[in-house]
């Protein structure tokens, strides 16, 4: 193993400092192990799995940002895949090298254009967020609902931006000639080669640690607050001082940004984006797993994501062994069908028994346990 | 003429989305919940008139097809009341779980097929003042304005229907009034199925192919109907479907002058009403304002 220079990287430091000062020890211990253990995976397994990882990081970090719109700010929201959308198609455009397709691309440094990216999806959700100040509850998630068709429609026709509908490649994010998620130039650690694959698992590694932090940090602090009083009631939180104009608008601009991180690295992950998967569906899913999760809940959050975008996944790698999944196409049950029906159920069950979702689980299993 | 042509047009496909929208509001106001399976339940029904008008015939497998979206509606209903949490957000959500998992089994029976309903109209054409319209969509029209006159009528007039508008107006009360709020609410909701079901076989008419596995989808095109009308209002309902059905008629029949705008905007049209609309009257043209005690 390769503790000692893999302990190191900032994102292992990043999650020591979430424990909390007061019963630090065992928790400490606890998170240093996770960290070591996340950081040593890509040395034993192999390409195709991480990028099944890498999908689920970077949906933990769409879903961390809507639990917090929804679950902690309380607007519900049905656009996510929009702003998701919004991250990768910027980014893709900034950092694309022109001429070389269809779709233009201003050729900008990668980090750079990851960074911009990010922000434009903040200022898409900042765009949006006066008509999150006007209309309230399911009448918002309704009007959300328009965004992801307008933002689908518009996906398809703006051919030089993105390529229109066969959609548009992802030039690989590198950091002054390192490619963090392209193979050159080749390394190797500890005799394992270090590919594309495996350099992107540390970046979504590293941006989800930093969104668990930043997420935490703010549900737990003076803007979570806040917003779980305008979430309950906007008039007593509106006396006490909190600003709920603005701090509608800061939850969706905020929200939209971890949307347009998880959008960075899909779109990293993929390799290739094409309109059709930031659909309705995609914001469906986001929506199913916050509410997995529990609503509010970071840690849930990132339990939900990975799990719903690993579940079809691994189904249809194990089909072949999975002795009554019916090959694709052929009018039986095949592995896509199989991981939806048993996504719903999940989706109803969980609902039904504990619309806390996974935290609401974890919290009453820890209460009797005590 | 063109224009004339394009409105009727789209008033008669209006009629179809009123009927869906319909089917929300009476929903949401039996038990505020958006049913976001209605896609599902429309697609269900269809299936069922589709598969059954061969053996039957036409109108009697209509009957049972809105029977089955009514039936399906109803499971639903009894699933989000077995719920523990009262917030409707969750309720509403738990209806996409159960979407998921209706509209996985109806694509795996209907698979690439593109189904028929056997209905006596067929491709035929009629012409009024000028102007060639498909049959099946006037028809669509007229048992679109029968239904919703029978609807009203039943609602304003009946003893079951003031029972349904207590209820909606006033649950706590009604239940002491002796009405029996679970009744209610699975007449809403078998209401609200079974008239999506009445949908969704003159959605799948001429002028459309036929029934295939996305033709629920077209369900989603009522939910900027019901944002427009209000979402407990059962007339705004109606006009939000007209709204809706004659913006995307434009829209596609403009489509060369449209261009600037991209392929498939009248998709998209209705969309942009509902934004306009939200951002002048927050609550839709006719739906009640909410308000808030401090």
């Amino acid at each position: 193993m390769s503790e000692t220079t893999l302990a190191a990287r900032p994102e292992t430091g990043a999650d020591v400092s979430r424990a909390p000062a007061r019963k630090a020890a065992p928790r400490l211990a606890v998170v240093v192990l996770c960290a070591l253990l996340l950081c040593a995976v890509p040395l034993y397994l192999e390409g195709s799995w991480l990028v099944i990882g890498v999908l689920g990081m970077a949906t933990a970090v769409g879903a961390i940002g809507l639990t917090l719109l929804v679950g902690t700010a309380g607007q519900l929201s049905l656009a996510h895949s929009f702003f998701v959308a919004v991250g990768a198609y910027a980014y893709a455009y900034l950092a694309g090298v022109p001429g070389t397709s269809d779709a233009q691309g201003l050729g900008l440094p990668s980090w750079f254009a990851a960074l911009a990216a990010v922000a434009l999806a903040g200022l898409a959700g900042l765009a949006f967020s006066p008509v999150a100040a006007r209309v309230k509850g399911l009448y918002l998630g309704v009007a959300s609902l328009a965004l992801v068709f307008v933002g689908e429609h518009v996906l398809k026709n703006a051919v030089p931006l993105t390529g229109g509908y066969n959609g548009r490649e992802v030039t690989p994010l590198s950091v002054f000639g390192f490619e963090l998620t392209g193979d050159a130039p080749d390394l190797w650690v500890l005799g394992v080669p270090f590919g594309g694959q495996e350099r992107l698992w540390y970046v979504a590694l590293a941006v989800l640690a930093v969104s668990v932090v930043a997420a935490g940090r703010i549900v737990r602090g003076r803007p979570g607050r806040a917003l779980q009083t305008l979430r309950d009631n906007p008039a007593a939180a509106g006396s006490m001082g909190v600003s709920v104009r603005a701090h509608k608008a800061a939850a969706f601009t905020v929200s939209s940004v971890f949307a347009g991180a998880a959008g960075v690295l899909t779109a990293l992950a993929f390799g290739f984006i094409v309109p059709h998967y930031f659909s309705l569906h995609l914001a469906v899913l986001y929506l199913a797993m916050a509410l997995i999760g529990g609503l509010g809940s970071v840690p849930g959050a990132v339990a939900g994501g990975l799990f719903v975008t690993a579940l079809p996944l691994l189904l249809e790698r194990f089909s072949g062994e999975l002795g009554f999944l019916a090959a694709p196409g052929s009018g039986g049950l095949d592995a896509a069908m199989f991981a939806r029906f048993v996504f719903g159920a999940l989706l109803v069950l969980i609902l039904i028994a504990e619309p806390g979702g996974l935290a609401g689980l974890w919290r009453r299993l820890r209460r009797t346990r005590r | 003429m063109k224009l004339l042509q394009l409105l009727l047009l789209g008033v008669s496909l209006g009629s179809i989305y009123a009927l869906i929208a319909l089917g929300f509001v009476v929903i949401y106001k039996g038990t505020k919940v958006i049913n976001l399976a209605h896609g599902s339940v429309l697609l269900a029904g269809a299936y069922a008139v589709a598969v059954l008008s061969p053996h039957t015939g036409f109108l009697p497998a209509l009957a049972l097809g809105a029977l089955v979206s009514a039936v399906c509606a109803a499971l639903i209903e009894r699933l989000v009341a077995a719920t523990r949490s009262h917030d409707h957000l969750v309720l509403t959500i738990l209806t996409i779980g159960v979407d998921i998992l209706l509209a996985t089994e109806l694509a795996r029976r209907i698979g690439s097929k593109v189904l028929t309903m056997g209905d006596p109209w067929g491709d035929g054409r009629v012409e009024i003042l000028g102007t060639v319209l498909p049959a099946a969509r006037l028809a669509a029209t007229g048992v679109g304005v029968l239904l919703i006159a029978v609807f009203f009528l039943v609602f304003r007039r009946t003893d079951f229907g003031v029972r349904m508008r207590a209820s909606a107006d006033d649950p706590r009360t009604a239940a002491l009034m002796g009405i029996d709020q679970r009744r209610v609410a699975l007449a809403s909701w078998a209401i609200g199925g079974a008239l999506a079901c009445v949908a969704g076989v003159f959605l799948a008419g001429f002028p459309n192919p036929g029934l295939d596995q996305t033709s629920g989808l077209i369900a989603l095109n009522a939910i900027p109907a019901i944002i427009i009308g209000g979402l407990d209002s059962t007339e705004g309902a109606i006009l939000g479907g007209l709204i809706v059905g004659v913006t995307q008629t434009l829209a596609d029949g403009n489509a060369s002058s449209l261009h600037f705008l991209g392929e498939g905007f009248g998709t998209v049209a209705p969309y942009v009403v509902m934004l306009a609309v939200l951002m002048w009257r927050p609550s839709g043209l006719l739906g009640s304002k909410e308000l808030n005690r401090v």
